[in-house]
């Protein structure tokens, strides 16, 4: 086992010196986070711009949106194993990573939004009180959990059983695969569920919540893996095929429509005719009493998604790498806006009494989640590094004795 | 003092092993000396269990040391109760619309005598101001910070909102670990010492009623409250949530809460629901009243009318 370790950590120190300085940058970054994580646990959340008002900010807009990449593991387990498309197949592992490296950045986010986060032992069943049923945060905590359990032992059973130089045992696999699809959606359903579910924000309250979460979602998860897979085919031996970053390209115009559609029912019915419930809507696109701070930001998340829409929509830009990343690019920035400043803020503004907070993160709050990305990116850049040398063989078992391979578990 | 009835009822067999457990860890964390400086008491709070878990000794012995603790730290002799609530008593509470001029009393005495936090400011009680000539309201149209040099201005109303004690409490649903719950009296209370900050409650709360120590609570010596209570107006830690308890303090005592003292209008009215002769039931038998956001079904015990003006010309 300690030799297995040991050969792991050879793989982890040996790298190209982009691969090193990439290592180095993330280092430092998360360096800088943790100091003001220190400030801000020292000081309080007051550190923060949350207040009163507005009780959750960029932290748990974070959250939200990660919660959307980690779900779209789905989005190539689908297609590689349930309708067997190779070329999709042979990246799924990669996939999982980053759902394990997305979960994981989760919940950094919601531990360091916490005001009390020493004391989350609470949580705990029978030590501590877990209001579960009742509290849909209770939910959350248990499906993103199991989630992660799940997607890290069909990535540590996979890449086991291919260090052995054997294949993975259908039985175990298919089941694993085909729960983590549902898992999925619970993940980001539940996510959803938390503001859906409460009456006292009307522009959370509504029944197209979880389905446009979903379907952006599939937008900005699969947009983040393009850039990234193809990152990793330029750096490492490790081969994907033109097709597959195609066909997630086609699925992700698919999820787009959705999105749109969704987005677009949602405004009409909060906006058509004068209503009360529509405050907030009207601080997100219009501005309210004059205040208008995330005006320009929702209407440029728009005119993002619109022009990744339409690069995604023509065959002819969707089937060009050049322009098919510009459409990865400006989607994930589109859907990072609008799930981050756009969902989470404006269902605070205005407050419950009619306050106008206007809220947008300081330099603190966006230096520690900078912080935890560079954390959750060295999680991805780690896994795959050890994934990318089972793979390519270069990390394998020397003995010669199965036997032995089993002490080695 | 501090014969609590929940408690009695909650501690079970199985508390022992859970208690047997974490004195365990606490004794690993003390052998480990994990916390740079901290001693026992560090300790005992940071494995302390949830309020309803607690036995009556457990309780007691806390109590004694919170009120040392306070004594020391506040340089006052302070008691710390737990006193559960009164049997066939469910609290309720009304406000006159009418009668109020905005002259924020009740805000003030409400910090002092609940131990608000002065720096960073918390106010349990809003008050908001209503342009009396559109005779209507939406909260989006207040002012809550009005600031004028005397109230009540000519062509204003005022409306005070504090927590609304809801027989359906969103807040209290959401909590993912029960930190937060409703007392047989109706009062909804927060175990501060089990809340982990996650301000899930504030999303959930249809009537702005939560706090939440943003940073750590500062309270001017001489000006602290020395009588508390352990679900009320003791001083709170930084990165918890608190509210209003309808001065749980003073009114399992069979006093009035500090805001209905205060008041210069008699505008607020607090009593026994279930008392026929009872101030609000006087008034819930006596005039139309209305209670804020209806349509959520929060089903809130606090109660707004207007007695008087009817008919009055808006100057």
């Amino acid at each position: 086992m300690f030799n297995g370790l040991g050969k792991i950590l050879k793989v982890l120190s040996s790298g190209s010196k982009a691969y090193k300085l990439w290592v180095a940058v993330l280092f430092v970054l998360i360096a800088i986070g943790t100091a003001l994580l220190i400030k801000q646990f020292d000081e309080g959340l007051i550190a923060t711009n949350m207040r009163d008002q507005v009780s959750w900010g960029w932290y748990i807009a974070n959250f939200t949106f990660l919660v959307g990449v980690a779900a779209a593991a789905v989005v190539l387990v689908v297609p590689g194993y349930l309708y067997h498309y190779e070329p999709i197949k042979e990246i799924v592992i990669l996939g999982e990573i980053m759902a394990v490296s997305a979960v994981v950045m989760c919940l950094v986010f919601v531990t360091i939004d916490m005001g009390s986060p020493e004391r989350f032992w609470h949580l705990i069943p029978l030590i501590g009180i877990f209001n579960f049923p009742q509290s849909i945060l209770a939910w959350d905590v248990l499906v993103l959990n199991a989630y992660l359990v799940l997607n890290l032992s069909i990535v540590s059973y996979t890449l086991y059983k291919l260090y052995k130089g054997e294949h993975y045992s259908k039985k175990i696999m298919m089941p694993l695969i085909i729960l983590s699809i549902p898992a999925a959606i619970n993940i980001h359903t539940v996510t959803a569920f938390i503001y859906a579910g409460i009456p006292a924000r009307p522009f959370w309250n509504i029944d197209v919540l979880a389905p446009r979460f979903i379907a952006s979602a599939f937008c900005s998860g699969p947009a983040f893996m393009l850039i990234i897979f193809q990152i990793i085919r330029k750096t490492t031996p490790f081969k994907i095929k033109d097709e597959a970053l195609f066909k997630i390209g086609e699925i992700m115009m698919y999820a787009m429509i959705l999105n749109l559609f969704f987005l677009f029912s949602e405004t009409f019915t909060a906006t058509y005719l004068p209503s009360n419930k529509n405050a907030s809507h009207e601080y997100l696109w219009h501005g309210l009493n004059g205040y208008n701070q995330l005006v320009p930001w929702i209407w440029s998340a728009l005119v993002l998604n619109l022009a990744a829409f339409l690069l995604l929509l023509i065959p002819k830009t969707r089937k060009k790498l050049t322009t098919l990343n510009l459409a990865c690019v400006l989607l994930f920035v589109g859907i990072y806006i609008e799930k981050g400043l756009g969902l989470v803020v404006p269902g605070y503004i205005p407050s419950a009494l009619g306050e106008i907070y206007e809220y947008f993160p300081n330099t603190l709050e966006i230096g520690i989640s900078i912080g935890v990305w560079a954390f959750g990116l060295l999680v991805f850049t780690l896994l795959s590094k050890i994934a990318i040398a089972v793979i390519s063989g270069e990390l394998r078992c020397e003995c010669s004795l199965e036997a032995k391979c089993s002490d080695n578990a | 003092m501090s014969e609590n009835k929940n408690t009695e009822h909650r501690a079970q067999k199985t508390d022992i092993t859970r208690r047997k457990f974490l004195a365990g860890l606490a004794a690993c964390a003390s052998a480990l000396s994990l916390p740079l400086n901290a001693d026992a008491s560090m300790l005992e709070e940071y494995f302390r269990q949830h309020f309803k878990r607690l036995d009556k000794d457990e309780l007691n012995t806390i109590l004694k040391n919170l009120e040392k603790e306070f004594s020391q730290k506040y340089e006052k002799a302070v008691t710390v109760k737990a006193t559960p609530a009164m049997e066939d008593v469910l609290f309720g509470y009304t406000l006159d619309v009418s009668r109020c001029i905005g002259c924020r009393k009740c805000v003030y005495a409400c910090i002092k005598e609940n131990n608000q936090s002065r720096n960073p400011q918390i106010h349990w009680i809003k008050d908001l101001e209503f342009k009396r000539d559109e005779k209507w309201f939406h909260f989006k149209d207040s002012e809550p910070y009005y600031d004028p040099p005397e109230v009540p201005q000519k062509g204003r109303f005022y409306l005070p909102v504090q927590c609304q004690q809801c027989k359906n409490p969103p807040c209290v649903k959401v909590c993912p670990v029960k930190a937060t719950w409703q007392e047989p009296d109706g009062i909804v209370v927060v175990d501060y010492n089990w809340c982990i900050g996650c301000r899930y409650c504030m999303a959930a709360c249809p009537y702005e009623a939560r706090r939440f120590n943003w940073g750590k609570p500062d309270i001017p010596k001489e000006e602290l409250n020395p009588n508390m209570h352990y679900l009320g107006n003791r001083p709170r830690p930084k990165g918890v949530v608190e509210k209003c308890t309808w001065c749980i303090q003073r009114t399992r005592e069979g006093r009035y809460p500090a805001c209905i003292e205060i008041c210069p209008t008699g505008a607020r009215k607090f009593g026994n629901l279930l008392d026929p002769e009872s101030d609000v039931r006087q008034v819930l038998d006596n005039f139309r009243v209305f209670r804020l956001k209806e349509d959520l079904g929060t089903n809130p015990k606090f109660f707004y009318f207007f007695s008087l003006g009817t008919h009055i010309k808006a100057k």
